[in-house]
């Protein structure tokens, strides 16, 4: 992947996959202690714990379609690359917490991208999935709620072009608040 | 006569928007996007990116837009189905932004299918 917000995008649906209804991304941009951590939490089903150790082993796949699973296995790649490290945290019946540590400054580590597009194309595309998202450059912080946002506008539908158009407003300030004067 | 109160306009608002979704929710027209892991590598995100401006331009309330997982067909990823009430869904590949606004503007709003750009008839 050449963004880590693609990733980001790519595991936050394997949650939504196991039926979770709210998923959770954070971002900690701590350039001074040389650090990038990516937390996707979400409350499906959980992994067994018999199986946990294997969800980075790119043949095992519970899936009978075919007979890879990649994305888990990338992330924890692309995390060790940067002399980093990838951990998963799973509660049979109570959720999956993915956390992936990054060099900041590590030549491999890819740009975080556009992560506003992976967020628009989350909320877009799973309409019925709470997504909560906060992230930190620093001592600048920006958390959002889609839940908030559905309050704002009564409950209309984020398809709603208004409510898309204020998701993306609000995304776009928030970023740019994030990258600070300058 | 009893006055109506808040909560009784509050009642229609709410009777008015349950009508409103289940008329949405019988949407003539589906766009799916598949969005596994082989088809964010190959560019799904700018598809669903293009698709979600497009979507933003038009007034149309009968279109609805959901992101599905891998159907097997990786290597010709970025892969969009096109479900239009009474018609056999139309699979698009090796998708791309202009490719994406093109097939909405004239498949989506208009009805002619993009042949260039199928996939297959499922």
């Amino acid at each position: 992947m050449k963004e880590l917000s693609l990733h980001i995008l790519d595991v936050a649906e394997n949650g939504i996959n196991a039926g979770a209804d709210r998923i959770r991304v954070s971002v900690v941009e701590a350039g001074k202690e040389n650090r990038l951590q990516i937390t996707i939490a979400d409350n499906g089903r959980g992994i067994p714990a018999d199986l946990v150790h294997h969800i980075t082993d790119p043949f095992y796949t519970t899936r009978t379609t075919r007979r890879v699973g990649l994305g888990l296995s990338l992330l924890k790649a692309a995390a060790q690359h940067c002399n980093g490290a990838m951990r998963v945290e799973s509660i049979e019946g109570k959720g999956t917490t993915i956390v992936a540590e990054f060099e900041y400054d590590h030549i491999d580590r890819a740009p975080l991208g556009d992560m506003s597009g992976t967020l628009l194309s989350l909320i877009m595309g799973y309409p019925d999935i709470e997504f909560e998202y906060s992230h930190q450059v620093e001592s600048r912080r920006f958390e959002m709620k889609t839940m908030d946002i559905k309050n704002m506008f009564d409950g209309r539908a984020v398809s709603d072009p208004d409510v898309f158009r204020k998701l993306r407003q609000i995304l776009q300030d928030g970023f740019t608040l994030l990258r600070g004067p300058g | 006569m009893a006055r109506l109160t808040i909560d009784d306009l509050k009642k229609v608002k709410e009777k008015t928007a349950k009508e409103t979704s289940l008329r949405l929710g019988s949407a003539s027209i589906k766009i799916m996007v598949h969005m596994g892991t082989c088809g964010i590598a190959a560019g799904a995100r700018d598809v669903m990116n293009a698709l979600m401006d497009e979507m933003a331009e038009t007034d149309r309330h009968d279109i609805r837009v959901v992101a599905s997982g891998c159907m097997g067909m990786c290597s010709s990823e970025p892969n969009v189905t096109i479900e239009a009430d009474g018609e056999e869904p139309i699979v698009y590949q090796l998708m791309d932004a202009n490719k994406m606004r093109q097939v909405f503007k004239r498949h989506v709003l208009l009805g002619e299918v993009q042949t260039d750009f199928a996939l297959a008839k499922m």
